[in-house]
């Protein structure tokens, strides 16, 4: 039976490679045991989706322009180039 | 006459391509930088004058911009830095029996607008606290969904200490939410 160290690192590798049948099996069984764990893996879906709409919230936010400094040195650049 | 319509995009589309690297790279002078690289980039292209949606154009060469960025910085972490603590940090979060030594808490998740406004900002400050070395590898790997073995082939690792990296940064992202947010 795996401990929670080891299945704590088991739920985090499933997010970045696919476990073996015999890891995914020993690690459903000590999330069906464990309460910890199996918080600790909702925590990691939260921390996912967090990330995610903090992404879509920047990209939306209409109140977040680019420095009008900035642009008129984009310009300058892009007018150097034609030149 | 290519000068007059990147002006126009540049009016049309440059804010939002701003804000959409402002999301990814969260540093503003570093956004700021892609979107130049962006445009000038644009104007090279012997496509230019035929784009008929010069937003999805844009945001497709701004993406590769991005990723340059963060494969530059990451690449800036020698790989000495990432193996040098051993398992010890671990030690904090697990007794000797390998059990939780404070136990995941359960998380009243945000609901409304402003409670989620209020957790997204704990998250930010966590991600701040991270080591930078950290914070990087967990940026490309979970909010740009880089592959796993580019990752390893950038910062010459392998894939196993990868996944320690990751977990580690977690680990520690998760703690520091968790304390923050039960007790704001």
């Amino acid at each position: 039976m795996l401990d929670c160290k080891q299945t704590s690192q088991l739920i985090s590798q499933s997010l970045d490679r696919s476990l073996t049948v015999r890891e995914r099996f020993a690690m459903r069984l000590h999330l069906l045991v464990c309460q910890y764990c199996k918080q600790f893996s909702q925590h990691m879906q939260t921390l996912r989706v967090a990330f995610k709409t903090i992404v879509s919230t920047v990209e939306s936010d209409n109140s977040i322009e680019m420095p009008s400094a900035t642009k008129s040195r984009i310009l300058r650049s892009i007018e150097s180039i034609k030149d | 006459m290519a000068t007059t319509s990147v002006h126009d995009w540049l009016n049309q589309h440059g804010d939002y391509l701003y804000r959409f690297a402002l999301a990814r790279l969260r540093d503003p002078h570093l956004a700021e930088d892609v979107v130049q690289e962006t445009f000038l980039a644009a104007i090279k292209s012997p496509n230019f004058a035929e784009q008929s949606a010069p937003r999805t154009w844009l945001t497709g060469i701004l993406k590769h911009k991005i990723i340059d960025v963060m494969r530059k910085s990451v690449r800036e972490i020698a790989a000495s830095d990432l193996m040098t603590d051993d398992d010890a940090s671990m030690d904090d979060f697990f007794d000797e029996t390998g059990h939780w030594a404070e136990p995941p808490l359960p998380w009243d998740m945000p609901e409304g607008a402003l409670e989620q406004k209020q957790f997204l900002g704990i998250l930010q400050t966590c991600m701040d606290k991270l080591p930078a070395k950290a914070a990087q590898l967990f940026l490309m790997r979970d909010v740009h969904e880089t592959d796993n073995d580019e990752i390893c082939k950038e910062l010459n690792i392998s894939t196993t200490n990868a996944w320690v990296m990751l977990y580690r940064a977690r680990m520690g992202l998760r703690k520091c939410l968790e304390i923050n947010w039960l007790s704001a």
